[in-house]
């Protein structure tokens, strides 16, 4: 009895430890759980697409001229080719300089999703930011060292991206125009503004064919940091990683975007200036695509001729949505589809498979990811229904678990 | 500073639009015919867009559809010119059995990638306009893909269709021979379109589809509660539309051309995604605006064929050509950001409909 009473205090703050212990470990694990779904969903989207893609390879292996019908091995060479040119120093190399673009463009467009944007013109703001940055190259590059042309290059893609996603931002905060329509306008826009630029005021004097000045001797080259062409940019993209997380999730300019992202009405009755938010975020993704632009243009193809164009802008689409728009998402994922094109070059020398397979992968990618195949498996038809509309603009789910 | 108002000092510009004037009704022939042209493809996309607007589902997936369909078009003609041989074209548009096959192909191919944007949106529930980009992601990829692989072989297509040659006494005619020209002397898919669009203005308007449509479009729970089965209903829009703008997929690889090309829509399905809002969601008003996107063209091609003398001609000569090609998109932009406040799209469009459970 005496025990009972000198031993139940201790028991109780025993119990309260171990509750606490509870708590912290279940939100731990809650966490975790969130962090292994933001995970798991992706990576079964990735896996059912490559047996699609396989099937599709196997479905359509006739069609090249001297292949047989429905090979069977074909997929295997193809996927083993595409792992082989990403799993060696040079690939991963490789892998980086692809990710480069699409981490930057990504973020943008992650960005512009978090405000209820979508923002498909990172092809035309990837374009301008390279006119941005062959302006400067054109105009000081021969006259002053790299240390001043560079980061003015930078600047100027920078600049021009934001010029270029500031058109659809406005027109949409002024009279409503939906800014999907204008953006894909605007991409036909400006690739016949870089068409012009590149070939009149930008070109080479006395060039047989219309060629602009070379990076390179143009004081204007990104330096090389890692490998045989690993150069600067891809530490940009890196940095751009916690800086626009930073933007989105500690600063009141992030959160307003958040807000108004999340519920437009609202952000507006809370008294934020909503307009003004579409036309910085949409400049804020624009600058990113034109840096992405100045960087591919600095650090991989250094001199462009009429006809230069991106697959970047529809490639980041998926980047943010696989990502579900959360910067450090955007991060693997763009790195997931750098692999994919640095491996898929590989593919189609080794194997004949064409790299555009990776276009295709990316769409059934997507498919499966919004159609959400493992939640839907998990819960079943029956309880889903009358559940939300499952993903879409809202990549706020699973998403903020990982934040 | 002073130096640009004197430049402009320099070029009478009432002169120069009086002979711009002039130019165009000397050419107004060609102008139109080619203007005409132009349009049928964007038509085609805006019909579709009415079509699944007006029944509340968004579809930007319209330019991966005509995609698709210009590809599966010029493929299955390719594949059936080598089973029945290519014909001798017959005097109806110069159609042949490949080519009508091709044409079959690609309407039931837009039909079943429509079906994968109807089941994204209507049943998946996903947001419309992401479900419409992982189509016109697809689409760009798997043809692109496909057509990687058969150009390999070098294949010969079947052909293309003929536009129907329009009496000479009819075109001759005074005032009005040219408009006659314009709008008949097209090819089958042409001429299909310009009956299509007035058919569905009073379907749209004037047929019980019409208001059922309407009604899901603007008020689908209303509509629900009088016995319309919306989830029906829109996925038979959806799938309808599909064959719309595959039409126009097909003019691009049939009609315009004999031959496919990566990427050869070239942003046509959302230029009639604008000329539908543009027209406010009506057939007809859909029409006129892409006729006016088109006129860009028309008019841009008509200077590089037959350049104009004189001070217009010399203005002219200073404008790149890269800007007439650009024209179309910036007309587009400049009427949608002017006009979107006057064009009213259907309340429910968009919005993904949930029937009331029975629980």
């Amino acid at each position: 009895m005496n025990g009972q009473a000198t031993t139940q205090p201790p028991t109780r703050s025993r119990n309260a430890a171990v509750r606490a212990l509870t708590a912290v470990a279940r939100s731990a694990a809650r966490a975790l759980a969130a962090l292994a779904r933001s995970v798991a969903e992706p990576f079964v989207a990735i896996v059912l697409a490559l047996l699609v893609g396989a099937v599709g390879i196997v479905m359509f292996s006739g069609l090249k001229a001297g292949h047989s019908n429905f090979d069977v091995g074909l997929p295997v060479a193809a996927y083993l080719a595409l792992l082989q040119g990403v799993a060696s120093p040079n690939g991963i190399t490789s892998t980086l300089v692809y990710a480069t673009p699409l981490i930057l463009t990504g973020l943008g467009v992650a960005l512009g999703f978090r405000a209820g944007l979508f923002n498909i013109g990172g092809r035309g703001q990837f374009l301008f930011g390279t006119v941005g940055a062959l302006v400067v190259a054109t105009t000081v590059g021969a006259s002053q060292s790299s240390y001043i042309t560079v980061p003015l290059a930078l600047v100027a893609g920078a600049l021009f991206g934001a010029m270029a996603g500031f058109i659809p931002g406005f027109l949409k905060a002024t009279s409503g125009a939906h800014e999907v329509v204008t953006t894909i306008m605007l991409n036909y826009v400006f690739v016949f503004v870089t068409y012009w630029a590149i070939s009149g005021p930008l070109a080479l004097p006395n060039a047989h064919q219309p060629i602009t000045v070379d990076m390179t001797t143009h004081n204007a080259a990104l330096p090389i940091i890692l490998g045989r062409d690993g150069h600067a940019g891809i530490l940009l993209a890196l940095i751009a990683v916690p800086l626009i997380w930073f933007l989105l999730y500690r600063t009141t300019i992030g959160f307003e975007i958040r807000s108004a992202g999340a519920n437009p009405d609202a952000a507006r009755y809370g008294g934020m200036k909503t307009n003004r938010l579409i036309v910085l975020t949409m400049s804020i993704a624009g600058m990113m695509s034109g840096l992405a632009g100045a960087t591919t243009l600095m650090g991989v193809v250094h001199q462009v001729s009429p006809g230069y164009d991106t697959t970047v802008g529809f490639d980041a689409i998926t980047v943010a949505l696989l990502g579900r728009s959360n910067p450090v998402g955007v991060l693997f994922a763009g790195l997931l589809l750098g692999a994919m094109r640095a491996g898929s070059q590989t593919m189609q020398i080794q194997a004949g498979v064409p790299a555009e397979l990776v276009d295709a992968l990316q769409a059934i990618i997507l498919v499966f990811l919004v159609v959400n195949v493992l939640r839907r498996w998990r819960i079943g038809r029956a309880a889903n229904r009358g559940s939300s509309p499952a993903i879409g603009l809202d990549a706020t789910q699973g998403a903020e678990g990982v934040a | 500073m002073s130096g640009i108002p004197q430049a402009l000092d320099a070029i009478p510009i009432l002169g120069v639009i009086f002979q711009f004037l002039g130019y165009t009704l000397a050419n107004i022939g060609y102008i139109s015919q080619t203007t005409v042209a132009v349009a049928i493809p964007i038509t085609l996309a805006a019909l579709a867009g009415v079509m699944c607007e007006r029944s509340g589902v968004v579809n930007i997936g319209l330019e991966g559809i005509m995609l698709t369909a210009a590809f599966v078009g010029w493929i299955v003609g390719v594949a059936a010119s080598g089973m029945f041989g290519v014909g001798t074209p017959s005097p109806f548009f110069g159609a042949t059995l490949p080519l009508m096959i091709g044409l079959v192909a690609a309407v039931l191919a837009g039909m079943l990638v429509s079906l994968l944007h109807a089941w994204l949106a209507i049943s998946m529930r996903i947001d419309q306009i992401i479900s419409g980009t992982i189509v016109n992601i697809g689409a760009a990829g798997i043809t692109g893909y496909l057509y990687n692989l058969i150009s390999s072989q070098s294949p010969v297509g079947a052909g293309k269709f003929a536009p129907f040659v329009v009496p000479k006494a009819a075109a001759d005619l005074p005032v009005v021979g040219w408009l006659i020209n314009a709008v008949l002397g097209q090819g089958p898919i042409g001429i299909t379109t310009i009956v299509i669009v007035i058919a569905l203005q009073v379907m749209l308007f004037r047929s019980r589809w019409g208001l059922r449509t309407r009604a899901s479009g603007e008020h689908p729970r209303a509509a629900e509660t009088v016995g319309i089965d919306v989830i029906r209903l829109r996925y038979r829009n959806v799938v309808m539309s599909g064959a719309f703008a595959a039409l126009g997929g097909a003019w691009l690889s049939m009609e315009q051309t004999n031959n496919f090309s990566a990427n050869m829509t070239a942003g046509r399905g959302f230029i009639g995604l604008a000329a539908m809002i543009v027209g406010r969601w009506t057939p007809l008003g859909a029409f006129g605006a892409a006729l006016l996107f088109a006129s860009a063209t028309g008019l841009s091609t008509s200077l590089q064929i037959a350049p104009p003398n004189g001070d217009l001609g010399q203005l002219m000569a200073h404008v790149p050509g890269e800007f007439w090609e650009a024209l179309p998109y910036i007309i587009t932009i400049v009427i949608l950001a002017g006009l979107i406040g006057r064009s009213i799209a259907p309340a429910a469009d968009g919005q993904p409909y949930e029937r009331e459970s029975a629980t």
